[in-house]
């Protein structure tokens, strides 16, 4: 059958090899606590940090929706935004998520969900105040591409690692500081490797969010055929975040790898470290999508 | 959807099966038996237009063929949430005619690269009392299932509220089609299409 839908192997080939580093990283870190800990300490140390990630991933949604005080609205309350995500959602052939609205001026929208029928969509009261209908859409595609693709799954697996390492390095000195077994290294050491491996495995995670993020406006343009609605409202978003009230930014920091576009200004400068690519690199691809959206086949 | 094109962040296409339109006919005469619909002719596909000129010529083009065989012009709408409906008129006892060029318009997205970009197709019923009942076909599922919009035929933004489906008109016509048509098995895909031409 014809499609238009032109894999991007690149991004695959870079997200792929992001994940393997990320994996080999793992491997190589518990491969090394297991051979330099006293025996005791480390099964503790996964059971938590697992049962965490476990927990994470499974009241991701509650979680999520409750600190954005979303409120469900049903097909009667807001026909209009039912009706889009009904029609995507038949478009992309999926099961159709929970629709939140939070009354917020931030113009912004997230998906959540530990599966895609356990999925809920939230928009906020300013994203549809400032954006048209076509605008909307290509943001609610983009929302749900991030559900199709399970996103909060995988990011919370390749966040796993991260949590370990977090753990001992914030609560490692107080349970296995006196220990000395023979032959292991001193504490310090351990301490210090996994302050290392937390910092390394923090960027990967960061490299893949990106590339999850284009992956999912890559299919959020192909799905409605109008990269250039969700380019519009990429621009319009950006442009409207660095005048939003300061009280909101704060309360909604913790959220940001959810976001379609992220809510803080001066920290995500450093693109080394933000969840999301920057403006320029999605625009290209919208523009490269809608480039072959437009060629004769 | 794979394991891998979850990790991957990647959807494979659904296999569509566009000859299940063909079942249509049989059906019809089964309504009108059993549940005293007839064809009114009108049929319809919708699709989102994708930006770009390879797909405005693409539909220009169907449109052009369609239209080649001197029957009633086919009349593109498009509705509140940027769908287009290719809409077109046979005579009423003539569903086969009706289906082969829905079928058409189908196979002409599909051809064109655009088969991601199919809604759905429809066809409508009428009742002697006047009530109206559209067959929708899901593309992405190759299934069917019916729509009967009851009360004010109200638009999505207009008249919020007056949108009302009779379902137990859709429940009982589920049962009178099993035998011919593949029904939609999940009540949650079957979707509202108010304000669709012809209904």
């Amino acid at each position: 059958m014809a499609t238009r839908f032109i894999k991007d192997s690149g991004l695959t080939s870079r997200m792929a090899l992001v994940m393997a580093l990320l994996a080999v990283l793992y491997l190589a870190f518990m491969a090394f606590l297991i051979v330099n800990t006293s025996v005791a300490y480390t099964p503790v140390i996964i059971v938590l940090a697992g049962a965490f990630a476990v927990g994470q991933w499974y009241f991701s949604e509650k979680i999520a929706l409750a600190a954005m005080r979303a409120r469900e609205v049903s097909p009667q309350q807001a026909p209009e935004l039912h009706g889009m995500i009904d029609r995507l959602c038949a478009l992309a052939d999926m099961p159709k998520p929970r629709v939140y609205v939070t009354d917020m001026d931030m113009p912004n929208a997230f998906a959540t969900g530990r599966s895609p029928a356990h999925s809920s969509v939230c928009v906020t009261t300013g994203i549809m105040r400032r954006l048209n209908a076509e605008e909307l859409e290509g943001v609610l595609a983009h929302e749900l591409s991030h559900v199709a693709h399970r996103d909060v799954a995988v990011m919370t697996v390749a966040s796993f690692l991260g949590v370990i390492a977090g753990l001992i390095t914030r609560w490692g000195l107080y349970f296995g500081g006196g220990r000395r077994d023979s032959g292991a290294l001193p504490f310090l050491v351990i301490w210090l490797v996994s302050m290392v491996v937390a910092a390394v495995s923090f960027l990967l995670t960061r490299i893949l969010s990106r590339y999850r993020e284009l992956c999912a406006d890559r299919s959020a343009a192909f799905l409605t055929g109008q990269p250039s609605a969700l380019a519009s409202a990429l621009t319009k978003i950006s442009g409207d975040m660095a005048r939003i009230p300061t009280r909101d930014l704060r309360q909604a920091e913790p959220l940001n790898a959810f976001f379609f576009a992220p809510a803080l200004k001066g920290a995500s400068l450093n693109s080394l470290f933000a969840s999301h690519p920057p403006l320029e690199k999605r625009l290209d691809q919208l523009a490269r999508v809608s480039a072959e959206l437009g060629r004769p086949l | 959807m794979g394991f891998f094109d979850a990790i991957l962040g990647r959807r494979t296409p659904v296999k569509p099966d566009l000859d299940q339109l063909f079942a249509l006919p049989s059906a019809a005469v089964t309504l009108q038996v059993s549940g005293g619909f007839t064809p009114t002719g009108v049929g319809s596909v919708c699709y989102r237009a994708s930006e770009g000129v390879a797909f405005a010529s693409m539909q220009d083009d169907v449109q052009r063929l369609l239209d080649a065989d001197g029957g009633p012009a086919v009349e593109r709408v498009n509705d509140d949430f940027g769908f287009t409906w290719l809409v077109c008129r046979q005579p009423p006892d003539d569903v086969s005619a009706l289906v082969t060029e829905l079928h058409a318009v189908n196979r002409a997205l599909e051809d064109a690269g655009f088969g991601s970009s199919l809604l759905c197709s429809l066809a409508v019923f009428e009742h002697a009392d006047g009530r109206r009942l559209g067959l929708v076909y899901l593309y992405k599922q190759g299934t069917f299932y019916p729509f009967a919009p009851s009360g004010g035929a109200g638009r999505p933004s207009g008249g919020a509220g007056r949108q009302q489906r009779d379902n137990p008109l859709e429940l009982q016509m589920r049962g009178v089609l099993a035998n011919d048509l593949t029904v939609e098995a999940d009540l949650s895909r079957w979707m509202a299409v108010w304000g669709a031409p012809g209904l």
